[in-house]
C-alpha cells in the first residue's frame, strides 16, 4: 500500500507556555520548543505498521518553511521511507483550504492508496483532511482510532465518537483518514535514529513544481484570516490560593471538607 | 438579500442533542436578520419526534427521512446536503465528532468558506464575519475574519452559546427527502457497519462523588502513585484526561471528556490538566473544581472554583500527608 502522511511542525504545548507578543499580532516565538503535531505522530506510526503488515511504502509530507524539514526527518527516523517538503513564499498565510490545495497537488503527483492526517493540530481546526478528501473526491473518515486492512481495495476503520464508542465503517481505497490519538503507541525516536536519516535528501516542491497558481493559495487565496491574538477577559475564574504551601494546604483542606471532598 | 442560516441538528433515541438550541442562539448572534432553519436527518418515528420538538424553536425544520440514515453517515449526508442547500447559505453544525466528520468537506463541495470551532461571533461587515476562536488547547484566543460572501460552513463549539429555551417559533416541518435523494443515495464509498461500545472498566467514575483527576502534567507513569495516594486519603476515585489513556497508563473507562465518560461528582480535583473543552465537556452538574497547575494561565483556571499554581509533583504528596495526618 502506498501511504502519504501529512504532518505539521507546531509549538510543543507540553514544553511551552504560550504567550502573546506585545501587539497581539502573533504568539511569542523566541525560545519556543517545536515538535511534530501530537496527532501526526500517531498517523505516521499507523502508516508504518500498515506498511510492515501488507508491504508498500510510507511518504511523509509537510507544508511549511525550511524549519519544517526537521519534523519530516524525525518522522523518517520513525521509519517512513520518503520525505517531501512543500515550501514556497506563495504558500505563506494559507488558510486550511490553501493547505489542502497544496497537498492535493502533491497527492496527484503520486499514486497513493491512502492519505493520513492528524485529527487536528495546534489551531484545533481539524480541517485539512476533510477538505483534501473533498477536493480529491475520495471518501473520508475523521477521528479514526482503529484501522484494519481488508484487501487492496477496502479497509475497515473505527471512528471514535461520543463516550469513546467506535463507529465502524468499511471504506473504499483510495481514501483520506484523520487519525485520533491512542490508535497505537508511537515508537520512540532517539538521537541515533535521527542521525541515521540525517543525510537523506528531502526534496522541496514549490508552487511551480506543483502547478499551483499562487493566487489560489497563501494570503490572497485565504477566506479565513486571523487578525489578532488576545487573552479572553475571564469571568469569575478560580480563586487562586496564595501563601506558603502549608497555608495553602490548610485552606484547601478546609474547603474540601466543607464541600464533601474528604470522606 | 440576507443569507439564510441552517443549523444541522444531531439526535439520538428520538431526542435532539443539547447543541440544537445552542446553535439557534449562535445563528441569531451571527446575523439577527437572517432566516434560521434546522435540518434533521434520520429515519422513522424518532426522527419525526425530533422534528416536531425542534419546530417549537426553529421557524422551519427540514427533514431528511431515509432508512440509510438510521445511523447518519457523514459521507452520505454530505452528498444529500449539497443537493438541497441553497447557494451562498450559511450552515452551522456542532464542533463534535460528527461536525468534524461532515463540515470541512461540505464547505468544499459548496465552494464556501470553512470556519471551524467558533466560540463567538462579533458581527458581519462587508461580507466578512468577525469571529472568535481558540488555539493551543485554549491557551490563547484569536479574532478571525471569514469571508462568508459566497457562503460558509461553520462549526460551533458545544457549550459556548447558551441554549435558546424560548420555544416560541411554532415552526413547520418540511420534508426534503425527495430532493435529497434525487440521483440516488450518495456517499457509497464509506459504509457504516456498527457501533462498538467502549470497554467497561473496574470502576464506574460516572458514579463517583469525589474524583482526583490526573493529566499530562504527571509526566511519568511512575508518578501516578502520588495521585492514587491522594485519592485514597480523600476517599476518592482516580480519573484522568485523554493523554493518560493514550499512553496506556490508565484504562479508557477512567477518561473524563467528550470522547470518554461524563462525570457528575461533588468535588473534582484536576491535577496537571490544562482544561481543553473536550475534557471539560465531560464534567457536568457543577461540581466544586480544584485545579492544580504550574501554569498560572492554564485554561482550567477559568472554570475551576479554586486554583493552586504549583508543581503537582511537589504539592500533591504534601497535601496527602496533611490529610492523612488530620485523619489520624
Ligand atoms: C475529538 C477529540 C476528542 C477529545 N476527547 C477528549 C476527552 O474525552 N478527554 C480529554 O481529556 N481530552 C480529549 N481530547 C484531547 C484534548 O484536546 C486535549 O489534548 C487533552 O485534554 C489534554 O490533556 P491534558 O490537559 O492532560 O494535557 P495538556 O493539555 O498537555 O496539559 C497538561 C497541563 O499540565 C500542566 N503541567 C505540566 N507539568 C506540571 C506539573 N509538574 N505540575 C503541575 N502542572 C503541570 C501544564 O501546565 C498543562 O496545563 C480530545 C481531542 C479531540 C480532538
Amino acid at each position: 500500500m502506498e501511504i502519504l502522511v501529512c504532518v505539521k511542525r507546531v509549538p510543543d504545548t507540553s514544553e511551552n507556555e504560550i504567550e502573546i507578543n506585545k501587539d497581539g499580532s502573533d504568539i511569542e516565538r523566541d525560545d519556543l520548543v517545536y515538535s511534530v503535531n501530537e496527532w501526526d505522530n500517531y498517523a505516521v506510526e499507523e502508516a508504518i505498521q500498515i506498511r510492515d503488515n501488507v508491504g508498500g511504502s510510507v511518504t511523509v509530507v509537510s507544508v511549511g518553511d525550511e524549519d519544517a524539514e526537521e519534523v519530516v526527518r524525525r518522522e523518517m527516523a520513525m521509519g517512513a521511507d520518503k520525505g517531501i517538503l512543500l515550501s514556497d513564499n506563495a504558500f505563506e498565510g494559507s488558510d486550511g483550504r490553501g493547505i489542502a490545495n497544496i497537498l492535493k497537488a502533491e497527492v496527484e503527483k503520486g499514486k497513493y492508496d491512502l492519505v493520513l492526517t492528524g485529527a487536528q493540530a495546534d489551531d484545533g481546526a481539524g480541517q485539512v483532511g476533510g477538505m483534501l478528501a473533498a477536493m480529491l473526491d475520495w471518501p473520508y473518515a475523521s477521528l479514526v482510532n482503529s484501522l484494519e486492512v481488508v484487501d487492496d481495495k477496502t479497509i475497515k476503520v473505527g471512528r471514535e465518537i461520543a463516550g469513546g464508542n467506535l463507529e465502524m465503517n468499511e471504506i473504499d481505497l483510495p481514501c483520506v483518514l484523520s487519525i485520533q490519538t491512542g490508535i497505537n503507541e508511537p515508537r520512540y525516536v532517539g538521537i541515533r535514529g535521527i542521525r541515521k536519516v540525517a543525510s537523506i535528501d528531502i526534496p522541496v516542491h514549490g508552487a511551480g513544481d506543483l502547478g499551483i497558481t499562487p493566487e489560489s493559495v497563501g494570503e490572497s487565496g485565504a477566506k479565513v484570516k486571523r487578525i489578532d491574538y488576545f487573552t479572553p477577559e475571564l469571568g469569575e475564574g478560580a480563586e487562586i490560593l496564595e501563601g506558603s504551601t502549608d497555608e495553602i494546604i490548610e485552606k484547601l483542606i478546609e474547603l474540601l471538607k466543607a464541600k464533601g471532598g474528604i470522606k | 438579500m440576507t443569507q439564510p442560516v441552517f443549523a444541522y441538528i444531531l439526535y439520538e433515541n428520538g431526542v435532539a442533542d443539547d447543541t440544537a438550541l445552542e446553535l439557534l442562539t449562535a445563528a441569531a448572534k451571527l446575523n439577527p436578520d437572517a432566516s434560521i432553519s434546522a435540518i434533521v436527518a434520520g429515519s422513522g418515528a424518532g426522527l419525526d419526534a425530533v422534528c416536531n420538538a425542534i419546530a417549537a424553536s426553529y421557524a422551519e425544520v427540514w427533514k431528511i427521512d431515509n432508512e440509510a440514515l438510521a445511523y447518519v453517515n457523514a459521507e452520505v449526508l454530505r452528498g444529500m446536503l449539497v443537493r438541497i442547500l441553497p447557494q451562498g447559505c450559511i450552515v452551522l453544525a456542532a464542533h463534535d465528532h460528527f461536525g468534524m466528520d461532515l463540515a470541512a468537506g461540505l464547505s468544499n463541495k459548496l465552494d464556501a468558506a470553512y470556519l471551524p470551532d467558533a466560540v463567538d461571533f462579533e458581527g458581519i461587515e462587508n461580507g466578512k464575519l468577525k469571529a472568535v476562536r481558540e488555539e493551543y488547547g485554549g491557551q490563547v484566543s484569536t479574532h478571525v475574519l471569514c469571508d462568508i460572501s459566497k457562503g460558509a460552513v461553520i462549526t460551533v463549539r458545544p457549550g459556548s452559546f447558551a441554549p435558546d429555551e424560548s420555544k416560541s417559533a411554532g415552526g413547520q416541518v418540511l420534508d426534503k427527502t425527495a430532493d435529497a435523494m434525487e440521483g440516488g443515495l450518495p456517499g457509497g464509498a464509506r459504509r457504516f457497519l456498527e457501533v462498538v461500545a467502549a470497554e467497561v472498566g473496574d470502576v464506574d467514575i460516572t458514579k463517583s462523588e469525589i474524583l482526583v483527576s490526573v493529566g499530562r502534567g504527571i509526566e511519568d507513569e511512575d508518578n501516578l502513585e502520588i495521585v492514587s495516594d491522594l485519592a485514597e486519603a480523600m476517599g476518592a476515585d482516580v480519573s484522568c484526561s485523554r493523554p493518560i489513556v493514550d499512553a496506556k497508563w490508565l484504562e479508557k473507562a477512567r477518561q473524563v471528556g467528550t470522547s470518554g465518560q461524563t462525570v457528575k461528582p461533588k468535588v473534582y480535583m484536576a491535577l496537571g490538566i490544562s482544561g481543553s473543552f473536550q475534557h471539560i465537556g465531560g464534567i457536568k452538574g457543577s461540581p466544586f473544581i480544584v485545579a492544580i497547575n504550574k501554569n498560572s494561565r492554564a485554561p482550567i483556571f477559568q472554570i475551576a472554583d479554586v486554583g493552586i499554581v504549583d508543581d503537582i509533583l511537589d504539592f500533591v504528596p504534601e497535601l496527602t500527608d496533611k490529610i492523612n495526618e488530620i485523619k489520624g
